[in-house]
């Protein structure tokens, strides 16, 4: 998924690097101003404008660890997506940028493949908490809307009555392995924009995205009227954009792609979770457990939506189910009642 | 010269940013290697092993983006080896710099 024309601000004291990652991003399109320090990086940020930086770590007068520190700091530059770009050895180092917020790591020389993976990767899910953003701007309660935004990360929780949905792609790895790099990330993007879709338009928010899994909480933070029916219509919506992107694979000669999705309610506990510098909304309770259990026996099942029991009475017939019978999962005590929803036809 | 330049690397980084602008790379990288070269050396006199580390990083990285590895290699060992106790190391790595910069001034006019 191309970005065309984002502004980008690349900050590295070496002028062989700067010059190279500059004319690197022109040449995939974009607009890029560069800055030969931390300081002067961080004062043109906060001028504005930019939609991601790419920060060198070793600096004169401001390094890239510094930099990370006063961005996560600043309540109007918090989200600037940031890529390291840098040839310090050891993972240690790595791991410290991630921790202070950075979004990637390219080690120098920067392959132009990768590089343009990942800052159209970085850029999208920009595009997408932007959308999000705006989303809970237009849906929530000034109330809601201002915990989120505050951004302080109040952690601690609430009970709250909400419905957990976990998606994946099924056989994801072989298709990894059946194709390049550049092809594996562009397919996550569409895959990731079309999910989102679905699930932002019913109210739902998607809180974790590992590989191609993704889990979403319809409920909390944003108030829906009904929980369980809007996890229902998005998992159907889900399933027919599949549909439609499989639709062009095949004339494309590719493999189609299958998704599972597990979905379950109940009282959840509903908060922030995580460090000052990088932290998620998140839930945890039994529904989490159960939706991601039913996820995972969508395989067993060979059924796309599997749903549990108070989802099942929650959507009273409106939507027809099919009735599996009880289920074994690990770690729980008792037999879960399984329904799969059947696609639209 | 075989093993100064990485060919495979050198015309990876001309398809991918373009000929012309890998000869006004080169012209860049031949104004700020001596630089470091020279930081090396002051940073020896110094006793500063950060500077002398930092010089050395700076070397390594735009040495591997032309493929000139073994100058790469060379700035890396003096990267991580800490302040050495004399100029030989520096001036085994002068000497690799100008064999790496006469192939490169060679591969900019093919």
């Amino acid at each position: 998924m191309a970005e065309r024309g984002a502004r980008l601000l690349v900050a590295d004291d070496n002028k062989v690097n700067r010059l190279l990652l500059a004319r690197s991003l022109a040449l995939q399109g974009h607009q890029v101003e560069s800055a030969e320090n931390g300081r002067i990086a961080l004062e043109m940020l906060r001028g504005g404008g930019f939609d991601l930086l790419l920060l060198d770590m070793e600096m004169p007068e401001m390094n890239g660890f510094q930099v990370l520190e006063q961005l996560a700091a600043d309540a109007q530059l918090r989200d600037m997506p940031v890529i390291v770009t840098s040839s310090l050895e050891g993972v240690a180092h790595v791991v410290r940028c991630i921790e202070l917020g950075a979004d990637d790591f390219l080690h120098k020389p920067v392959n132009p493949v990768l590089l343009k993976a990942r800052v159209d990767s970085s850029l999208e899910k920009k595009r997408l908490r932007d959308q999000q953003k705006a989303l809970v701007e237009r849906f929530a309660t000034s109330a809601v809307a201002a915990d989120l935004q505050q951004g302080g990360f109040t952690l601690g929780g609430k009970r709250v009555q909400a419905t957990v949905m976990f998606c994946d792609i099924r056989g994801f790895t072989a298709i990894v392995e059946s194709q390049g790099p550049e092809e594996t990330i562009e397919l996550l993007n569409t895959y990731y924009t079309l999910m989102f879709e679905a699930i932002t338009a019913q109210g739902g928010v998607v809180n974790q995205m590992i590989g191609d899994g993704l889990m979403a909480i319809f409920g909390a933070p944003l108030p829906v009227a009904e929980p369980p029916l809007a996890a229902v219509r998005a998992a159907l919506d889900m399933i027919e954009m599949i549909e439609l992107l499989n639709a062009e694979r095949v004339v494309q000669g590719k493999a189609a792609l299958a998704i599972g999705i597990g979905i379950a309610t109940g009282e959840v506990i509903a908060g922030y979770t995580g460090t000052q510098s990088r932290a998620t909304y998140t839930c945890i309770g039994d529904a989490v457990n159960v939706a991601a259990r039913l996820e995972a026996h969508t395989k067993v099942a060979r059924r796309g939506i599997l749903v549990d029991a108070p989802t099942q009475q929650a959507l009273s017939h409106r939507i027809t189910v099919d009735a599996l019978g009880a289920v074994m999962f690990k770690g729980k005590a008792q037999a879960v009642d399984v329904f799969a929803v059947p696609a639209a036809a | 010269m075989p093993d100064t330049i990485d060919r495979a690397i050198f015309s990876e980084l001309q398809d991918s940013a373009g000929a012309d602008f890998v000869v006004e790379l080169v012209g860049t990288f031949f104004e700020e290697a001596p630089q470091m070269i020279a930081d090396l050396r002051s940073a020896l006199a110094a006793a500063d092993a950060e500077r002398f580390r930092r010089a050395a990083h700076s070397l390594k990285t735009n040495a591997n983006t032309f493929g000139a590895t073994s100058l790469g290699a060379m700035a890396r060992q003096l990267e991580l080896g800490g302040l050495p106790a004399d100029a030989s190391g520096i001036d085994a790595l002068q000497l690799l710099y100008d064999t790496a910069a006469a192939a490169l001034k060679e591969l900019c006019r093919g």
